[in-house]
């Protein structure tokens, strides 16, 4: 019987079954950041077992509250950093290099296809964009992963979701994982792993499969996948080109993952991306979906362009381009992101951290903050943010703060408008409210 | 004889997520304890009160997918510094289940049939207790003079980990680091 990408992941990965339906898993990576991890340190330090399974494959970074803000953040940045140093962990990233974990460590190539890593961090689905296993876990998973280089799961069930057609002109993956999960529910995949197919996923760069995956656990998956390409090979080419003979090797090498053609699915769903429009959310869950030109005029206050769904480069160029030249609503208060310092680098030399100067944005350094509403733009009570971001929670970017998420090129001509509003790029609609 | 639960609290509401079960900014904290107060604050549900409702709880019963969204496993923390180690629901999401059953916390699903019945039943009522037996493989919810009991399997993995205390102590004496089968 042929397999899925996930089934070959889990065979090239088995240490243990300790039931009928649990797969313990060797692990090829182990990422840590300073609000799961340290809770985990220090239960390891408690029970004498302050050790690491592999320094070389533990990669860490200070992300969500950076640089520290207070006390608090300021020592768990310190636990972090100061286990960093004491086993040897040489993937650290801290203030100056530090940046969001799921834009950060695929950008260094720690990740690869056929890989299986885990995170403290639900969206650490995200580096599925690889071909790789990548779920997030909690806090005693990753000790157990720090310490002994494992972590167990549930027999993988998968379910393939095909996107077909080509995405519209301003319309894009963000768009396109919103009407996935508008479609199968915030439970429609839960402890299940959604692996990505059809010529609209071929299509995308790397930096679209990650928005996809990214957003899959909002759909309660385990993990989203896509099948390694050319695309991959390109995007891991200087990490990995001493491996293979040349890039086509490589994409060959890399076919070891791909699905096989019998491979067996519990569900399969098909979209056609050809009649998106851009899309938003309007409730507290990331499935009360709709399209952008039945929420145009909604006022809102914060526009947040950024994150590990929507601050990559490619991300900030389509908002650059929408604001270029014009200058944000008096009444919004606008906020650029860039996810790590080499995205921050590009978008100045390409001229785009100016464009949002001038437009009248905010952009701040790298982190995970406003997103969550940890830190640099949280909401007040009443307040609403078009954001990029993943999460649209009752609470979520602040106490009793309404978010909106939606693509980067919508959030920018939000914060045009200062109410949501269709993005010109999108020509379908040209209507206002 | 190991049971989990007692003192009862019905949540009607599917989706509950980590984040209301406990706010991000409440995450700056590293030890369990000083989570106790923010139980549940961000819960959008008509007529909550986490202070006044989940004093002297041990056991909630709740909806579908609850504790979807973040990884934290500072949900299952928050309940159990509270005294809570018994979620009944009719479906968990993933990070949240495992995470309970990883700290020696019992997720139990049952069929939303059977849920719906306990919501019928008792979520009026004052005093209702929910109390589920390992061994008997049984969960008694009620109150006085009136007990519903609803059988449920758990898998042979979940109950290890319970026995074990949770999957650190189980991991730690069964594998050794860097062991991978077949190399």
């Amino acid at each position: 019987m042929g397999k899925t990408i996930a089934e070959k992941i889990f065979e090239a990965h088995l240490v243990d079954r300790p039931a009928e339906d649990v797969w313990v898993l060797s692990l090829d990576a182990v990422f840590c950041h300073e609000i799961t991890t340290p809770p985990a340190i220090l239960e390891l330090v408690r029970r004498g077992k302050d050790r690491v399974f592999d320094p070389a494959r533990i990669k860490a970074v200070i992300d969500h509250v950076t640089p520290a803000k207070d006390g608090k953040t300021a020592l768990q940045g310190k636990i972090l950093r100061d286990w960093a140093r004491r086993h040897g962990i040489r993937d650290f990233f801290d203030v100056g290099r530090n940046g969001v974990c799921h834009v950060l460590f695929p950008e260094k190539g720690f990740v690869r296809p056929g890989y299986a890593v885990v995170m403290g961090d639900s969206h650490t689905c995200t580096n599925g964009a690889f071909g790789a296993f990548t779920p997030g876990v909690g806090t005693t998973d990753l000790a157990v992963a720090i310490l002994k280089g494992v972590c167990a799961f549930r027999t993988p069930r998968t379910m393939k979701i095909t996107l077909s057609g080509t995405l519209p002109p301003g319309v894009f993956a963000k768009d396109a994982i919103l009407a996935v999960i508008g479609r199968i529910g915030v439970d429609g995949a839960t402890d299940r792993i959604v692996e990505f197919d059809g010529p609209a996923v071929e299509a995308m760069d790397m930096e679209a499969r990650m928005t996809l995956c990214n957003m899959t656990v909002e759909a309660g998956a385990t993990c989203g996948i896509c099948r390694p390409d050319e695309k991959t090979v390109d995007f891991l080419w200087e990490f990995i080109r001493g491996d293979f003979a040349d890039r086509k090797a490589a994409a060959a090498a890399f076919r070891r993952w791909w699905p096989d053609p019998d491979a067996v699915y519990e569900q399969e769903i098909a979209i056609d991306v050809s009649g998106l429009e851009p899309l938003a959310t309007f409730g507290y869950k990331p499935d009360q979906v709709k399209p952008v030109r039945e929420l145009a005029g909604t006022p809102i206050d914060q526009v947040f362009i950024g994150s590990c769904t929507n601050g990559r480069l490619s991300d900030l160029r389509v908002a650059a381009a929408v604001v270029r030249g014009r200058t944000i609503h008096p009444r919004v208060r606008g906020i650029v992101c860039p996810a790590t310092p080499k995205i921050y680098a590009a978008a100045l030399r390409e001229g785009l951290i100016e464009d949002f100067l001038q437009a009248g944005f905010c952009v701040t350094h790298p982190t995970c903050g406003p997103c969550l509403g940890m830190s640099t733009g949280v909401l007040a009570e009443g307040e609403v943010c078009a954001s990029t971001s993943n999460r649209n929670f009752n609470g979520r970017m602040g106490k009793g703060g309404m978010v909106h998420l939606m693509s980067p090129a919508t959030a920018a001509a939000s914060a045009l408008a200062g109410a949501i509003a269709n993005s010109p790029l999108f020509p379908g609609t040209r209507r206002t409210p | 004889m190991k049971t989990f639960g007692g003192s009862a609290r019905f949540l009607d509401r599917a989706d509950i997520n980590t984040d209301e079960i406990i706010p991000a900014r409440y995450l700056t904290e590293v030890e369990r304890a000083a989570l106790k107060p923010f139980l549940l604050e961000d819960l959008r549900l008509e007529g909550f009160d986490p202070q006044r409702d989940l004093a002297g709880c041990e056991a909630l019963i709740a909806r579908a997918n609850f504790g979807c969204g973040s990884s934290r496993e500072h949900a299952a923390w928050a309940l159990e510094v509270n005294g809570i180690r018994l979620v009944v629901a009719p479906s968990f999401a993933r990070i949240f289940r495992q995470n309970m059953f990883n700290g020696g916390l019992l997720a139990l699903e049952l069929p939303a049939a059977a849920i719906d019945g306990l919501f019928r039943r008792f979520a009026r009522r004052p005093g209702i207790r929910a109390v589920a037996d390992l061994e008997a493989g049984l969960l008694e919810v009620g109150g006085e003079g009136e007990v519903e009991r609803v059988p449920f399997e758990l898998g042979g993995f979940e109950r290890a980990l319970l026995e074990a205390g949770g999957w650190l102590e189980y991991a730690d004496r069964r594998y050794e680091a860097g062991k991978r089968k077949g190399g």
